[in-house]
């Protein structure tokens, strides 16, 4: 069985169809990569999984229960931690603290929560800035503030939305290590979206490439990035 | 109390010794204006449980001091119910129009200003409706009985004595109210609140129910709000809804928080302290003047004082919107940096 | 209650209500453009009336007359109060701003209860009592005086942003922010000038309401949340819907008023507050709402 099954999902914004028809699987333990030009769906696509948005058809499973069109905290106690592509850090909150707010939803003292938070922090090379105020933070530094609020609900499934953009390729290598090592450790499964295709190509065993709001194709990274289909949703017509 | 300083320690320790002992050393004036101040200490803590945790803005908490203080009234002057048995429907009748404001202010999702708009037509039409209310006096007022004997001694359950008992007895919900919203802020619900506070939708995506957690705080804020209506109703024993439930009663109770520091803990209690005596000397003054024929007889002192007042939030919004508590603690270095923290 | 009785409270409310409108045209004009909940409306429109009866006391002028004076000295007011104040706390959160104009609002209104006491005080004119019939309707001149002046002020705001160089670039600013300051306009300066007419529209609706209330400060606070209730009927931001939510409110009090007790009315503009607050979420709400 998948840790995450969607089938048939679909979406629109005053008619303009902006996720039409999506379907895919995640397996357990694995991490997929869900790349595509800009304007593809793949932020849409990540809040209908992630009950931000209400999906208009489809259904969308995890570990085989369905959490079609749950509230965005039910979905989270079902199991799905995520990101934002555009951060939302708790501003006015420490680093620290805001692990911590994550860490509570498994833990049910504070005090617990923030050692586990300290240690997420830890594990993603923040343990310094902990005190700091989540506004005072680098853009790369609140990316990776975001994977550590998700990682800290302990969820079966983490939805990364670019979480390794503006990094420098070290700092790239450095999370797409943190993340294996993650896998390999607590058998969590990812789903990512992302335009860094070093990441891309380094992490993932699976990509699902969108374009227009639709599954253009899909496969290993090597052999999407040899479909024709793909390389002219990027390059244009014409270019193949 | 880990996060002070040894001098910050020291301080409030001193400050909580001069609470204790003022009763002692002072006037009858002085008791009595220290008495406002730890009124609005504690309704400013009430108050910013809301908008300083959780990020709720409320113009209408004269509303709930108003049903706390009519409930109980009514229950004593028409039941012969003692405010200690009162305290418990004023709190309960509070609660459940803060159940109500909440209720539809989050299901139809109305944010930010425009909740602030809901807490003060609520406020106004229940103002509007008591004036209309024979059976609680409506404009004419509700008067509770107080008869001279009963201005003397203790009798709690009763909440009749002397203004000294008075003074204790709001000393300990505003110290009560101060405990509280320090131990919730510092366990899961306040960090909860804050993260609601900074940003709904992230709070929701790490599993929080906001629509359960907004709730909470406005129950508590309206409840605590209740309580003060009863102290309110038995303090001052005659009950006007113009002046119970006056918007401008709803703003008064806002000041101390902004002007100590929204969502601090000393804040609300630093402001009162600031604001009140500075307008009651403020009073004072133009009174002085008024005799003295520096100014006209028929200038409204009150006006002047809320001229002030106005004049305090502006500057204030202005100049320190972090309010003055978080400018002085760290000026006198009375709080630890983060980093050195247990 | 018969049916003339009903026509003539719908006359009368349209009539108030274009008033109510144009007032409410100030604080959409502000709130569209600079996306500011100004809470200090009330206290402008407030400071107007006085403007209007210090005016007739002194030179015995007609509040009708006294508009553009009323009009230009809260154009400079909203003006100063843009370039000096509110700009500078633009960073700020919402909830904070509106804090900042509620001080000032404090501010305002006790200045007026020091100045001029709480009582309320009104103009004498010598057609103050003057009606108009039409077979059964009958229409004061008062109220038909001050519609027409409130529909002239209010139209000829309209064409100023329709036509005017200035008014376009303001139109600009509202809808595009950052595009408005690409293309090198005067973001601050028209942010000033938007504020300055937002309120030249309060203090000349206060001038003209004049004529059918008396003034006393408390009733600023009632004025704020009137325009409110016109606003966000009529949809925040749009001019037209100012006018058509004012007529709108202007009629439904005055009909609350035939209806129920006198002083009840006021408790009806709070209720329909609260209904107007849980049924349009959007267009006000949209932006602030989670």
């Amino acid at each position: 069985m998948a840790m995450l099954d969607v089938q048939g999902l679909s979406k629109s914004f005053r008619g303009l169809r902006a996720v039409s028809d999506v379907t895919f699987a995640v397996p357990e333990k694995g991490i997929v990569a869900l790349i595509g030009p800009n304007g593809a769906g793949k932020t849409t696509c990540f809040n209908l999984i992630a009950g931000a948005l209400a999906p208009d058809a489809g259904s969308v499973r995890l570990a085989g229960a369905d959490i079609t069109g749950r509230r965005a905290d039910k979905v989270c106690d079902a199991g799905i931690g995520r990101t934002f592509q555009l951060v939302k850090p708790f501003q006015d909150l420490t680093v620290l603290e805001n692990v911590t707010v994550g860490a509570l939803h498994k833990h049910d003292g504070v005090a617990a929560a923030k050692r586990d938070a300290a240690r997420i922090l830890e594990m993603l090379e923040l343990g310094d800035k902990r005190h700091m105020h989540a506004a005072n933070l680098t853009l790369p530094d609140r990316k990776r503030l975001e994977v550590a609020r998700a990682l800290a609900t302990q969820p079966k499934l983490l939805l990364l939305d670019e979480v390794m953009a503006g990094l420098r390729p070290t700092e790239t290598d450095r999370i797409v290590a943190v993340l294996q090592r993650l896998r390999a450790e607590t058998g969590i499964t990812i789903l990512l979206i992302e335009h860094v295709m070093r990441a891309v190509m380094a992490l993932s065993d699976h990509v699902i490439v969108l374009h227009h709001g639709e599954k253009i194709s899909e496969g290993t990274p090597e052999k999407v990035t040899k479909d024709p289909a793909v390389l002219e949703c990027y390059l244009g017509e014409g270019a193949v | 109390m880990n996060d002070l300083t040894p001098f910050g320690r020291a301080a409030l320790l001193a400050f909580a010794a001069l609470l204790l002992a003022v009763p002692w050393i002072a006037s009858g004036y002085v008791l009595s204006v220290s008495i406002i101040c730890l009124y609005l200490a504690y309704m400013g803590q009430a108050w910013n449980l809301m908008l300083g945790f959780a990020g709720l803005l409320s113009i209408g908490h004269a509303l709930f001091v108003g049903l706390g203080a009519y409930t109980s009234g009514y229950l004593f002057t028409k039941l012969g119910v003692p405010p200690a048995v009162g305290v418990v429907a004023a709190v309960a009748v509070a609660m459940a129009m803060g159940s109500i404001i909440g209720y539809l202010g989050f299901r139809f999702a109305i944010g930010g200003v425009y909740f602030a708009l809901l807490t003060i037509a609520f406020s106004e039409f229940v103002r509007i409706l008591l004036d209309h209310a024979k059976f609680l006096g409506g404009t004419e007022g509700m008067f509770l009985p107080v008869s001279q004997e009963s201005r003397r001694g203790v009798d709690l359950v009763n909440l009749r004595g002397s203004t000294e008992m008075y003074y204790y007895v709001i000393l300990a919900l505003a110290a009560g109210a101060f405990l509280m919203c320090r131990a919730l802020l510092n366990g899961r619900v306040g960090y909860y609140w804050r993260a609601i506070r900074d940003n709904p939708e992230a709070a929701e995506a790490v599993g929080v129910d906001i629509f359960r957690f907004r709730m909470y705080a406005v129950l508590l804020s309206s409840g605590m709000a209740g309580v003060a209506g009863v102290f309110y109703a038995f303090y001052y024993n005659n009950l006007f809804p113009e002046q119970v439930l006056g918007i401008e009663r709803s703003i008064e109770v806002t000041l101390a928080p902004i002007v100590g520091g929204v969502g601090t803990l000393f804040g609300p209690i630093f402001g009162a302290f600031i604001l009140t005596p500075m307008g009651e000397l403020l009073t004072e003054a133009v009174e002085g003047f008024k005799q003295s024929g520096l100014i006209a007889k028929n200038v409204k002192t009150d006006g002047v004082k809320l001229m002030f007042w106005g004049l305090a939030v502006a500057l204030i919004v202005l100049l320190k919107p972090k309010g003055l508590w978080p400018w002085v603690c760290e000026r006198l270095r009375l709080v630890k940096p983060p980093g050195q923290r247990g | 209650m018969d049916t003339v009785t009903i026509i003539n409270a719908l006359v009368s409310g349209l009539l108030t209500g274009l008033v109510y409108g144009l007032s409410a045209l100030g604080l959409s004009v502000i709130f569209g453009v600079i996306r500011i909940v100004n809470f200090a409306h009330g206290e402008l429109m407030v400071l107007g009336m006085f403007m209007a009866l210090l005016l007739f006391r002194w030179f015995g002028l007609d509040p009708l007359m006294a508009v553009p004076i009323g009009a230009a000295v809260l154009f400079a007011i909203g003006y100063a109060l843009q370039h000096f104040v509110v700009r500078r706390v633009s960073y700020l959160p919402d909830h904070m701003q509106f804090l900042l104009l509620a001080g000032i609002a404090i501010m305002l209104v006790s200045g007026c209860l020091v100045i001029f006491g709480p009582d309320a005080q009104g103009v004498q004119l010598d057609y103050a009592l003057d009606s108009f019939a039409i077979g059964n309707l009958i229409i004061d001149k008062v109220r038909l005086y001050a519609a027409i002046a409130a529909v002239a002020v209010a139209s000829a705001l309209l064409a100023f942003f329709k036509y005017s160089s200035t008014g376009r670039a303001i139109r600009a600013c509202a809808d595009n922010y950052l595009g408005a300051k690409v293309v090198g306009l005067n973001v601050d300066r028209l942010y000033a000038l938007t504020f300055g007419i937002g309120a030249a529209c309060i203090g000349a609706a206060g001038c003209i309401i004049l004529l059918l209330v008396q003034v006393h400060p408390y009733l600023a606070p009632a004025y704020t949340l009137l325009a409110f209730v016109v606003v966000i009927v009529g949809g925040m931001g749009s001019l037209f819907g100012a006018l058509l939510g004012g007529m709108l409110i202007g009629v439904s009090e005055e009909l609350a008023s035939v209806v129920l007790q006198p002083s009840m009315k006021t408790a009806f503009s709070f209720a329909l507050l609260i209904v107007v607050l849980l049924l349009r979420p959007q267009g006000l709400l949209g932006r602030v709402a989670r």
